[in-house]
């Protein structure tokens, strides 16, 4: 009896031990000593992000705008002739590498807008520029660019639409949009669809806010203990999109105080506005020039969460500045004084073209 | 405290398992031996370098007194006093005396040549603790991984380093802890309403001898465990509920990294149904 529990034991053992992470660990204090606040994590592999090189290298800023040489341009125009025509090569690669210019682009008539994704990318150029300019608080001067998202995929492959609800109608089977367990959950039983509630954006944009003010239940807090789940569902997509633990920004003692979290809480807020608007204002107004099959099940465009830019790291790319080589993604800011006058694509940025 | 009659019977010499006779005496009620001694030393000396530690903290409020484990950069070295060290000397008195404790129980079973059933399953709870301030800080590369001895500080300790795996309750060994702790409670609930029930019978009538203890059960579910049984059983839960909150926070670090929920996906991704 004894000899048959032992080696069952041992036999067990090596499944066990499968299941373990036993690669070499780091860890990292983010917080005063004893209050528990670290990050453990696998060491991170010495090889490089794989981040594209420049097509060629950078042409200068001056010369003439691109806006006097090519028709139609809306979005471009303030940047010289050879960083418009370098930032075209950049993004080709970067969105459509095996389709290459005529993904977007009527080999015909350049200027035209008959195909979709030219309309699209030129909406996406805009908002590129947007986060650089307007969201340092959380792109700082590290940037974005294109290749952050796509990763070489003219769908960026982290994306979400708008959950198909009431397709079940018993109650056999159906799981409430939960204990389905999904990377955007953690893998928990939590809701898996939480982004859609808090990242949709627009007038009624929902905070993450659960915790009562008061002691008594009061008509300011109304939120049921499920939508706390959805919370902590959304939480979940936050640490599993960045690779980090809840301790990363908050500190357990209290999840709200913003005196006791750590500095990236501030900019995880203001990037869950950031997603907000780029749902909002750049992609879901784009739901009509998208065709059915780029929409999720209720006819929604694809679209952005954390992981789309982050893919498990604190800093997309391991933080490696790549927007610096691309100074037309930054839209005015890193143009040359020539360009005085306000581009005309910074003024739609509410309308899109159809 | 009276020394009764009868219980000079057992107090015979001998079963040290260090200083022979030296110490082999007794205090009032209580034996003493080499290693009550120790116990003596090393718990006065820790509760004093509690006090005075937190002499040197900003509060003598007793929620709030902490004393800390040193930052991370110290690794698994000393520490100056006021920036951990103050830690570190009292786990190490608190492990001497803990473990003296249980060799001094282990003295007297011997003795009285009883088996060693206590000190073992003292054994489970120092080895608890030892997880707790140091193997899990030896596996992780430093001290700083110790929880702080404070009332309030240990239980934020307890809620940060649980949420760094996202969701604790998806850990599996903290699972099997949790349904020990549970299931010693209810057995103890079980027995102890059982044996009360017995012993306690309404005014007038006789106690009732183990086998109306037996047959309750066996009408109830159909077995009774007995009355040795029971306490095998008792015994059995209580260290495993020990043995398994140890690994549970042995693994959470050391062997787990990410959040405990995506653990399970070894589960969801067997060839059966993935």
């Amino acid at each position: 009896m004894k000899r048959i529990l032992t080696v069952s034991l041992a036999a067990s053992l090596p499944f066990v031990l499968a299941a373990c992470e036993l690669a070499p660990k780091e860890s990292y204090q983010n917080g005063y000593r004893g209050t528990g606040m670290n990050t453990v994590m696998i060491k991170a592999s010495a090889a490089a992000e794989d981040v594209p090189a420049p097509p060629y290298d950078p042409p200068g800023t001056d010369g003439r705008r691109a806006g006097e040489v090519y028709e139609n341009l809306q979005v471009l125009g303030d940047v010289s002739e050879e960083q418009f025509n370098y930032t075209m090569a950049a993004i080709t690669a970067w969105v459509a590498p095996a389709e290459g210019c005529n993904y977007c682009h009527n080999p015909a008539n350049m200027a035209s807008d008959e195909i979709y994704t030219k309309v699209v990318a030129r909406r996406m150029i805009a908002m590129n520029r947007n986060l650089n300019q307007s969201w340092t608080d959380h792109v700082g001067q590290t940037g974005v660019t294109c290749w952050t998202c796509h990763r070489g995929e003219a769908v960026p492959s982290e994306n979400w639409a708008l959950p198909e609800t009431g397709a079940k109608k018993t109650i056999v089977g159906n799981t409430h949009g939960q204990n389905d367990p999904v990377s955007n959950s953690a893998y928990s039983s939590l809701p898996n669809a939480a982004v859609a509630r808090y990242l949709l954006g627009g007038m009624d944009a929902e905070a993450a806010r659960v915790v009562s003010k008061g002691r008594f239940p009061s008509p300011e807090n109304t939120t049921s203990t499920m939508e706390a789940e959805e919370t902590y569902a959304m939480m979940m997509h936050i640490s599993q999109a960045l690779g980090v633990n809840c301790t990363y920004c908050h500190n357990a003692n209290s999840f709200q105080s913003w005196s006791s979290s750590n500095p990236p809480r501030r900019t995880a807020w203001y990037g869950l506005d950031m997603v907000r608007s780029i749902n909002f204002e750049y992609i879901t107004p784009l739901a009509p020039v998208f065709p059915e099959h780029r929409k999720g099940p209720l006819g929604d465009p694809l679209k952005v969460n954390c992981t789309t830019c982050h893919r498990g790291q604190n800093k997309p790319l391991g933080g490696y500045p790549m927007a610096k080589d691309y100074p037309a993604l930054w839209g005015m800011v890193a143009a040359p004084a020539v360009a005085e006058e306000p581009a005309e694509g910074e003024e739609t940025t509410t309308t899109v073209a159809p | 405290m009276a020394l009764l009659s009868f219980e000079r019977k057992y107090r015979v010499r001998g079963g040290t398992l260090l200083g022979g006779d030296l110490f082999d005496f007794w205090v009032g009620p209580f034996y003493v031996g080499f290693f009550g001694v120790v116990t003596a030393i090393f718990a006065s000396l820790g509760t004093a370098l509690i006090l005075y530690a937190a002499s040197q903290g900003p509060t003598w409020n007793p929620w709030l007194i902490s004393i800390a484990p040193p930052d991370l950069s110290y690794g698994l070295g000393f520490a100056p006093l006021s920036e951990g060290g103050f830690w570190q000397v009292i786990t190490v008195c608190a492990l001497i005396s803990f473990t003296s404790w249980a060799l001094r129980e282990v003295e007297i079973c011997r003795k009285l040549g009883m088996g060693y059933h206590v000190p073992v399953a003292f054994g489970f709870a120092i080895f608890a603790y030892f997880s707790l301030v140091v193997i899990r800080p030896v596996l992780l590369g430093g001290w700083h991984f110790g929880f702080p001895y404070g009332i309030f500080s240990h239980l934020d300790w307890v809620s940060n380093t649980g949420y760094q795996y996202l969701h604790f309750h998806y850990n599996p060994a903290h699972m099997l802890a949790v349904s020990f702790f549970f299931t010693t409670t209810f057995a103890l609930a079980l027995h102890g309403s059982l044996v009360l029930s017995a012993v306690n019978p309404a005014p007038g009538q006789d106690v009732k001898s183990p086998e109306y203890e037996d047959t309750f059960f066996r009408d109830l579910i159909g077995y009774s465990i007995g009355t040795l049984g029971i306490h095998r059983l008792g015994l059995l839960l209580a260290l495993n509920a020990g043995f398994w909150s140890a690994v549970c926070i042995i693994i959470s670090g050391p062997l787990w990294t990410k959040g405990w929920p995506e653990w399970w996906t070894w589960w969801l991704n067997l060839p059966i149904w993935s």
